[in-house]
């Protein structure tokens, strides 16, 4: 990024990038000679509170999941969340899939939050790269038109008239998707990556004759994939998630409802599947040896497996992802 | 007058530079057809679902009706207001949302800081990035998965209470107590989102030069001490910025999160701006009252966020834009 083809009034040159430190990081692995000795009680109490946070996220899920697969003795022995591990099944996850109102809501949530991230990643990765180069026609108008909407919104009532009534969208699995479509700030994020990352290899290809979809396609996307996946879980995780916008626009219909708004459905408001609602109480229940709970619980589990399965490939871009794009601006 | 893109702002290093004349629009406009074309699908979603809705607001002055659309449906002038304004619910639903968010503003802010400079004290990079992978990981869980697991773990039936009944102690539902209810919800927003707040708050240590640790340890700086005066000045400027945005959203504190408890604690201390706004709007299909209640939030919002970005600048911070000089 040399100084010439920098806008007058631009912000100055970004601080070195902290990302990249890799020496530093390096560095830091040892104690510099300058830094006192660590004292036990400091280094005990770093261990102990840092050990109480990392159990604060743990533990609930570590309940959660044995409690998924016990036996409903080991359930009733428990009285509640089985802490201690006492006899485990899978019973309670056969018997969920057995109803067919689950399999569809997993279904239709994968389905939407597929097609969702592809959109929003396509929009995104081709607006941030039309805002990214310096000195374009009309780049600062645009972006201040999308830095607009991310503090100023119509709120909830008025989206919901126009996507409901303007566009029919009540009751359409594309009214789950479009009006969340666009995160300006993740295009604000895409845009600073490329705007730093690759310069010099996109005024090389630009001699070399290759266009802004050529290069788009060939320079600026291979050089970001780690933006390119963190913003891709961002969007999906958002999707899959999302049972606002279900609330909002197909609340009557429970054939489409993906899955999130039946684990809100069945597990917060206690209601019961339909489908597998008939088989879901009493007696029945007894016969099959699967507590209520440990169904809860399994519904909890299938609806936190597709995140954490994604999310250890992504989790190591990050802060590279994340912060090259927030700090360099 | 603001600054494209910036996020975290460059720190008063504004060079002007004597403009030179470059090619005509004509020629521009040609040259970078392509890129606009780019911008095209995100432009026309944010102005169907952005500034639609924006427009859309008029209903706030009329007597809406789901049927006929807001182009058809008869003004109502300042009728929705003064219904609004005269609703004890609504100041209620005003008054819990900035009570909720001056608790979380107090008991949530620190958190990540605190935390941030914990990590950033453990010398291991390994043990660093497991912990920080583990605490990064509610963030992406949503808010139905975490008020869940919140009640599996405090409610009633919870591991908490049935702990305390087995040591014959009188439980304590926390989870469906009106008056601890924002106590509660700062909790689970500190649950939820602390350990990824630290991202920025790292960053920012990490941008720090190293070698002014050293000198200050020369001349004698103890541990906290450097910490004091290195560490937290270095952090000053995201911490305001991240302040500024904070108070610009006070009145947009987790709608879902209230959404999903409000029939568990009752409406009365769960109701916030929002949820008012869509069970009068929405489910009450009082339309334009929910849209009044929006406009009152975003007229709020506005004066929020620009009275604390003033504040920033007073502290000699840019805060989240600053005008050209």
């Amino acid at each position: 990024m040399t100084a010439d083809v920098r806008a007058a009034g631009a912000p100055a040159p970004a601080r070195p990038d902290p990302a990249r430190g890799t020496r530093r990081s390096r560095r830091r692995e040892q104690r510099p000679a300058w830094e006192e000795p660590p004292t036990v009680v400091g280094e005990t109490a770093k261990g102990i509170s840092l050990t109480v946070v990392v159990l604060l996220v743990l533990f609930p899920l570590y309940t959660v999941l044995v409690t998924s697969l016990s036996t409903q003795g080991a359930v009733n022995r428990a009285g509640g969340l089985v802490v201690v591990p006492d006899g485990l099944t899978l019973q309670a996850y056969r018997y969920m899939f057995s109803g067919g109102t689950v399999t569809r809501s997993i279904v239709v949530g994968l389905g939407v939050t597929l097609v969702g991230t592809v959109i929003s990643l396509a929009v995104s990765v081709l607006c941030a790269y039309g805002l990214s180069r310096k000195g374009s026609f009309g780049h600062r108008t645009l972006l201040l038109t999308l830095l607009v909407t991310m503090f100023f919104n119509g709120g909830i009532i008025p989206t919901f008239v126009v996507v409901a009534s303007l566009f029919h969208g009540y009751g359409q699995y594309w009214a789950l998707i479009l009006p969340s479509a666009v995160s300006v700030f993740n295009i604000l994020i895409m845009r600073a990556f490329y705007l730093g990352t690759a310069a010099d290899l996109i005024d090389a290809a630009r001699l070399d004759g290759a266009g802004d979809w050529r290069i788009l396609w060939s320079v600026v996307l291979p050089t970001s994939r780690a933006v390119t996946a963190v913003m891709g879980l961002f969007y999906g995780v958002g999707y899959w998630n999302n049972w606002f916008n279900v609330l909002l626009f197909m609340p009557a219909d429970n054939e489409k409802w993906p899955v999130q708004y039946v684990l809100y459905q069945y597990v917060s408001q206690g209601a019961s599947i339909p489908g597998v609602g008939t088989n879901m109480t009493g007696a029945a229940v007894a016969a099959t040896q699967v507590s209520k709970l440990s169904l809860q619980m399994a519904m909890l589990v299938v609806t936190l497996i597709p995140v954490l399965v994604v999310y250890p490939f992504v989790q190591r871009h990050f802060v590279k992802g994340m912060l090259t794009g927030a700090i360099k601006g | 007058m603001t600054v494209p893109g910036t996020l975290l702002p460059p720190r008063g290093r504004w060079r002007r530079r004597p403009r030179v004349p470059g090619p005509s629009w004509r020629v521009k406009l040609r040259r970078d057809r392509s890129l606009l074309l780019m911008t095209v699908p995100a432009l026309a979603l944010v102005v169907a679902f952005n500034y639609l809705p924006m427009f859309g607001t008029v209903t706030a002055f009329q007597y809406y009706d789901y049927i006929t659309g807001f182009l058809a449906s008869p003004w109502a002038g300042l009728d929705n207001f003064s219904t609004l304004f005269a609703d004890p619910t609504f100041w209620r639903a005003f008054e819990n949302t900035l009570v909720l968010s001056l608790v979380q503003l107090v008991l949530y802010f620190p958190v990540p800081i605190a935390l941030a400079l914990l990590l950033n004290s453990v010398l291991s990079t390994k043990v660093r990035a497991t912990i920080q992978a583990i605490t990064y990981l509610p963030h992406f869980f949503g808010w139905v998965v975490v008020v869940t697991l919140f009640q599996e773990m405090l409610g009633g039936a919870g591991v908490l209470n049935h702990t305390l009944r087995q040591q014959g102690l009188s439980p304590w539902n926390i989870m469906a107590n009106p008056d601890t209810f924002k106590y509660l919800v700062t909790a689970q927003a500190v649950w939820k989102e602390a350990g990824w707040g630290i991202i920025v708050f790292l960053a920012a240590i990490a941008a720090i030069d190293p070698s002014l640790y050293e000198s200050a340890a020369v001349d004698g700086a103890s541990r906290w001490g450097r910490m004091w005066h290195i560490t937290l000045p270095g952090m000053r400027g995201v911490i305001v910025l991240l302040l500024v945005l904070r108070l610009g959203n006070a009145l947009s504190i987790g709608f879902e999160q209230f959404l999903i408890q409000r029939y568990a604690v009752g409406s009365s201390s769960a109701e916030v701006l929002d949820t008012y706004a869509y069970y009068y709007g929405v489910v009450g299909n009082n339309y334009g009252l929910g849209a009044a209640a929006g406009l009152f939030k975003g007229v709020v919002s506005l004066v929020l966020i620009l009275g604390a970005n003033k504040l920033a600048h007073l502290f000699g911070e840019d805060g989240l834009y600053r005008s050209e000089r």
